[in-house]
């Protein structure tokens, strides 16, 4: 599998509509333990990433993740705005200059993302935070990243991400407005680990449906 | 809800321009931002202070803009940390070639996005240096959770790290002043009305008509304890003791005291609960250096408020009888 710029354009266009269907679900979350905007915030972002999309052509897939990163920084505000932002435009950096991407460079983009929401947020595995269901994907990525099936690996990595979102019901919140919450926080799956799912969940589906179109 | 505004998407443009058409010589607007910066900003030679946060809190941050306390006023969305482009933009505003001190309360949306500005500007080679707030003492301190919330003891880092850059202090010497005042402040809070922010257009919690919260944050963050309402001197008692305790303030101590109220508890009730302060630091041998009653962070229209207590020294207490004179904050 590979993929040129338009591509991947086309695979953020994906991400934006999954967040923008899960509006509702993702603010439902935000609601009981933080501040009842995260799908609201996210969506508004994700407009603003597709229309800055589409008012440039952009050919090097760096540029289109950095640009990403940038506005999503600038339009989605509070925590989530820096941390999918610096996640994005640390993927930016990473494959800067090139004009397709292929499996390996999915794996390295994953990577630097958590890398980058790792560095902004301070957070580990097991606070309750986007990491709970970004790591583990990106731990099975890395580590069958030379399997001949990319589809499958894809596929365990989506659900590691899916078990990773269920994990955060049983755990207490460490970081953000959760935290204050305290013991109150468990029960409730954290809005930010579901997020990352869910654009998790997009990517792979468009992946998936490119390579069998042949792209 | 009622609400005197006209649309509640606008609600923040709209008032950081009438603060600039009623306060021109002290203030303007970074056109295209949500940026309030002293009027003769940048200040040659001056450390700027840049600090912000969600709107909703005023007068804070805006209103203290002016000479000797802060040089921008970064407004987010109500109850939203602005993002870093607009910090940035305050930055470069207010940089005087002596460095950028950002004040930032304990959010860890206003921390990411602080932070991300200082990157930016130190990429374009603006020295930055920053200071968090963390005074509430509702809140346990914990490494391992986002830790004690910032409040209105903000309004005193202002104030002092302020009068120290305009004294002419550099960076590190306005940051380590601004360290100081966070060492030795403490503040806690209390509602007996929740707020409504204008594009949710509900309450953000309830509580009973014989309800009140005791550590609420300024942003309706959950507190200690959510009990039937109880006396004023009750009330006081309560989160001086808990305020007392924490550093803790030991007899022969000089404080400045601020009570702030969260927008709709009238003057009559703050000095009521000062009444009561003034008595309990008398108990315990504390002198008052300075006392402050008002508004200077509130919460929209929550009723409740909240005591602050600045332990001082020679240096502190220097600082803050220091001149300021700021839209929201004069003394002479």
């Amino acid at each position: 599998m590979a993929t040129d710029a338009a591509g991947l354009v086309k695979i953020l266009e994906k991400v934006a509509e999954k967040i923008s269907e899960n509006r509702e679900f993702l603010t439902e979350l935000d609601s009981a333990i933080g501040d009842a905007d995260h799908g609201i915030n996210m969506s508004k972002g994700f407009s603003a990433v597709v229309e800055k999309l589409h008012s440039q052509k952009i050919d090097d897939c760096g540029a289109i993740l950095k640009t990403v990163g940038m506005t999503l920084v600038s339009t989605v505000g509070g925590a989530s705005g820096p941390l999918y932002g610096t996640a994005f435009m640390k993927a930016g950096q990473a494959v800067a200059g090139k004009s397709s991407l292929d499996f390996q460079d999915f794996v390295t983009i994953l990577e630097q993302a958590l890398e980058g929401i790792k560095y902004r947020g301070k957070a580990q595995r097991g606070e309750k935070t986007i990491v709970d269901s970004l790591e583990p994907a990106v731990d099975i990525l890395k580590d069958e990243k030379d399997s001949g099936d990319k589809g499958l690996v894809m596929e365990k990595a989506l659900n590691a991400a899916k078990e990773g979102v269920e994990y955060t019901r049983s755990i207490i919140a460490k970081k953000g407005r959760a935290s204050y919450l305290g013991e109150r926080s468990i029960g409730h799956q954290d809005p930010g680990a579901t997020s990352c799912y869910l654009m998790l969940q997009a990517a792979i589906e468009k992946i998936k449906e490119m390579s069998v179109n042949g792209l | 809800m009622k609400k005197l505004i006209n649309n509640p998407e606008h609600v923040v443009e709209e008032m950081l321009e009438g603060m600039v058409a009623a306060f021109p010589g002290y203030v303007r607007k970074l056109e295209g931002f949500n940026v309030i910066v002293r009027a003769d900003a940048p200040v040659k030679g001056k450390v700027g202070l840049v600090s912000g946060g969600g709107s909703g809190h005023e007068p804070s941050h805006a209103g203290f803009v002016g000479r000797g306390m802060l040089d921008a006023g970064v407004a987010g969305a109500v109850f939203t940390s602005p993002t870093p482009d607009q910090i940035f933009e305050a930055v470069k505003a207010v940089d005087g070639g002596a460095g950028v001190l950002l004040i930032i309360k304990n959010y860890t949306g206003d921390v990411m996005n602080f932070e991300m500005a200082g990157e930016m500007a130190e990429m374009e080679g603006i020295k930055v240096a920053k200071v968090v707030v963390n005074d509430d003492v509702a809140v346990e301190n914990s490494t391992y959770t986002t830790g004690r919330r910032g409040i209105a003891g903000t309004v005193f880092v202002h104030k002092i790290a302020g009068a120290k850059a305009q004294a002419g202090g550099t960076l590190d010497e306005v940051k380590a002043v601004a360290e100081k005042v966070i060492a030795n402040v403490r503040s806690m809070g209390m509602a007996l009305t929740p707020c409504v922010v204008p594009a949710a257009g509900k309450p953000t919690f309830t509580l009973g008509e014989d309800e009140m919260e005791i550590g609420m944050g300024i942003h309706g963050e959950p507190g200690t304890m959510r009990t039937k309402i109880m006396k004023a001197d009750e009330i006081v008692e309560h989160l001086m003791s808990k305020i007392l305790t924490d550093i803790p303030f030991k007899p022969g101590d000089e404080v400045a005291v601020m009570i702030n109220g969260l927008g709709a508890t009238p003057i009559m009730e703050q000095f009521i609960m000062y009444n009561k302060v003034s008595k309990i630091l008398k108990e315990h041998d504390i002198k008052v250096h300075r006392t402050y009653i008002g508004e200077f962070m509130t919460s929209l229209e929550m009723a409740g408020a909240s005591i602050t207590l600045l332990k001082l020294d020679e240096e502190l207490k220097k600082l803050l009888d220091a001149p300021a004179d700021t839209p929201a904050f004069r003394q002479f």
